[in-house]
């Protein structure tokens, strides 16, 4: 009796023992949970015509507050198109320079070898009589005129945030309330090429005061009998969603849109 | 170089800032179009007259009455409440004030006046751009005053083609099989009536049992299957004049003769020696020629429109499933590939897809696909239902569904529907008795 005793508990220890060391999760640490991160929702217009990177831009930010250290109050703001760049140039681009010009001051020489490269016409335009000290100080010349190629930059930039066309939260918008106006004629044939164009003229409220299908003459051809259809529906679509949902700012950048309908997506399911 | 670059950033820059911007509308709301059909006007003289002639007190209200039910159950307009109207018929006819009718949200308007002139009826109608504020249709037509439905369903398809860019299919007739009695002992007629239930009229009289019904291209001509003394015979009818004819006794199971696109043959199947294979049988000559010949069930021929191909259903795989080949009976080639069974391929009138009855799970299914099956879309899904046929814009089918019966075998009935290419425009096709097998004519107008 006592010895089944004994060989019972040894292999019930046994038993417990084997299962405690296979069983690797009675071993495991309490789950370690990430600290809870707040997300903070924002309005996303402002964000979405950024035409450089946010790290492009810290840097060029940064340069100019080195620039403008360097920049002699007597230099005005020299033409810029004269100085020669081929395009706007990228944020990398302006690093480099930026490095060049400190370069620069350390070597006059190298100054020379860049004036040289304009032609003497240029340098007739670039003369500026208010200006002789720095015309003298070659440096501070091609200083002055690199901070001002800079801030020429900035303002392209701008320029082209307010040109480059509606954001994605402005052109969302304005889709999804035409996607409510737009009744879709359910007959049409998915798979033919109906892509109706349709050019608008607006007011600063969002009021129509021209639409023009830019494909008017396939209205009237015959054969083109769903085309005609769809191009109807959408200048229904159109007048019934008056006045469309677009910007406050920036009239002139939206002044004139253009609307492609296209119901293939719809039509094929 | 310099000059270069400044011409460059003259033309180029001032152009790059007026780029027109661009949004594309690829989405839109699939809501059925609202639309005013408001009353034909009528003179009180015509009126009269009208109302003499077919006891109708107002011809005009009667006719777009049609019109708006017909528009209703397309499921892609939606006919406002005359109620909300707030012009007058007479005057909107002449000149609508648009600003009442987008007020009431329409975007389309009919209007239109009756006459009555030289013992005959003359309707004018127009259709009206309520958003662009113009005139985008206007017809006028002239019948004997017993035609007043068709005129409703004529103006009907000229809005539905002037709107959706297809032809309608309102001013169509339907074929079918109407059904009597206790499910045993089931009388079953021919019967023809309107797309939308009128007229309805039975061309038999029951004492055979007579089944598949088709219209041939010109929907003047009727081909069906029916048991003489337990023999099927394939019989062509003549609608207008009534006469019938035999094309011919066949033996063994005959199925679902049906008239080639030029109306010239009639392809079926039929069994012979056991085996079951697709047949065609010219008209003038009488001349049958074998087009499938294989040891398997070959049944249920269908003609695409152009008449180059025949799809079929086959159990040659082992299950049944749809085949295309061409119409000599060449490059044979299975176009299904789901589970279940599929069967009563009938090809679109438009040429673009196959509609077919599938069977999985104890369930029946009307579904279209592609001609080469890619695309399969189950339409509907019930008890038992089968036979789907097209409008003849290939927009609509037309099948019959069966409902179950209690195990005394009560509540047994046999319904027409109607569905829609979308799947959502679900509807039951008034019939005066129980009806099964429909076909869908062509266009009478045209």
């Amino acid at each position: 009796m006592n010895r089944s005793l004994i060989i019972s508990s040894v292999l019930h220890i046994l038993l417990i023992m084997i299962t405690a060391m296979s069983l690797p999760f009675l071993a495991r640490k309490p789950i370690d949970l990430p600290p809870i991160v707040s997300v903070e929702l924002i309005q996303i217009t402002d964000k979405t015509n950024i035409p450089f990177a946010p790290k492009a831009k810290k840097i060029i930010e940064k340069i100019k507050e080195k620039e403008k250290k360097l920049v002699s109050e007597q230099a005005p703001p020299k033409k810029v198109k004269k100085i020669k760049p081929d395009s706007v140039p990228m944020p990398d681009d302006k690093v480099k320079k930026v490095e060049k010009i400190k370069e620069d001051k350390q070597n006059p020489e190298k100054i020379d070898n860049e004036v040289k490269q304009v032609s003497e016409f240029e340098k007739k335009e670039l003369f500026d009589p208010n200006n002789i000290a720095a015309l003298i100080d070659k440096s501070k010349v091609e200083s002055s005129e690199t901070v001002n190629k800079t801030d020429k930059i900035t303002q392209d930039q701008q320029k082209n945030i307010e040109n480059v066309g509606l954001s994605l939260s402005e052109e969302d918008a304005l889709k999804a309330q035409i996607f409510g106006c737009w009744s879709i004629p359910l007959g049409l044939p998915y798979n033919e090429n109906l892509l109706v164009r349709i050019k608008l003229q607006l007011n600063p409220d969002g009021t129509v005061s021209k639409s023009e299908i830019l494909d008017h003459a396939r209205m009237n051809k015959p054969g083109q009998g769903f085309y005609k259809v769809l191009a109807e529906s959408a200048l229904r679509a159109v007048k019934l969603c008056q006045p469309l949902r677009v910007p406050t700012t920036g009239y002139e950048r939206w002044k004139e849109l253009q609307l492609n309908f296209d119901a293939r997506e719809m039509l094929e399911g | 170089m310099i000059r270069i670059l400044i011409l460059f950033l003259v033309v180029i820059l001032p152009t790059k800032s007026l780029a027109l911007i661009e949004v594309d509308i690829t989405r839109g709301n699939l809501n059925p179009l609202p639309i005013a059909v408001s009353p034909l006007s009528i003179d009180e003289k015509s009126r009269l007259n009208f109302n003499k002639i077919l006891n109708k007190k107002d011809i005009g209200s009667e006719i777009s009455l049609i019109v708006e039910k017909n528009l209703k159950t397309s499921g892609l307009f939606n006919p406002l409440n005359k109620d909300a109207f707030l012009q007058e018929p007479d005057i909107a006819n002449l000149k609508p004030r648009f600003e009442d009718w987008s007020l009431i949200k329409a975007q389309a308007l009919i209007t239109g006046k009756v006459n009555f002139v030289d013992e005959k009826l003359r309707v004018e109608f127009r259709l009206w751009d309520v958003l662009a504020g113009k005139e985008i249709m206007a017809l006028a037509f002239t019948t004997v005053p017993n035609n007043w439905r068709r005129v409703g369903h004529i103006i009907t398809d000229k809005v539905y083609e002037r709107l959706t860019g297809e032809k309608g299919y309102f001013d169509t007739r339907i074929i079918y099989v109407a059904e009597e009695g206790p499910k045993t002992r089931r009388i079953k007629k021919l019967a023809i009536m309107d797309q939308d239930g009128a007229n309805n009229k039975f061309l038999t009289l029951g004492n055979e049992l007579v089944l598949t019904p088709r219209f041939n291209p010109t929907s003047q001509m009727v081909t069906y299957l029916s048991y003489f003394r337990n023999l099927p015979r394939v019989y062509l009818l003549d609608i207008e004049t009534g006469m019938q004819e035999v094309v011919g006794d066949f033996p063994g199971m005959t199925f679902a003769p049906r008239f080639s696109p030029n109306g010239k043959k009639i392809i079926m199947s039929f069994a012979k020696d056991g085996n079951s294979d697709i047949y065609t049988m010219d008209l003038e000559n009488r001349i049958v020629e074998k087009i499938t010949n294989h040891p398997s069930i070959d049944t249920s021929p269908s003609y695409s429109p152009d008449g180059k191909y025949i799809c079929f259903n086959s159990d040659r795989s082992g299950y049944q499933q749809i085949y295309i080949m061409k119409s000599d009976g060449s490059n044979v080639k299975r176009i299904s590939f789901g589970r279940g069974l599929y069967g009563t391929p009938v090809w679109s009138p438009r040429g673009d897809l196959i509609a077919f009855t599938k069977l999985h799970k104890g369930k029946f299914y009307i579904g279209v696909m592609r001609t080469d099956g890619s695309g399969e879309r189950l339409l509907t899904e019930n008890f038992y239902q089968e036979a789907p046929s097209w409008s003849p814009n290939g927009r609509v089918l037309i099948f019959y569904r069966e409902t179950e019966t209690n195990d005394k075998g009560e509540g047994f009935s046999a319904k027409l529907w109607s569905i829609d290419l979308t799947g959502y425009n679900e509807r039951l096709v008034n019939t005066t008795t129980d009806a099964s097998d429909p076909s869908w004519s062509s266009l009478l107008s045209n």
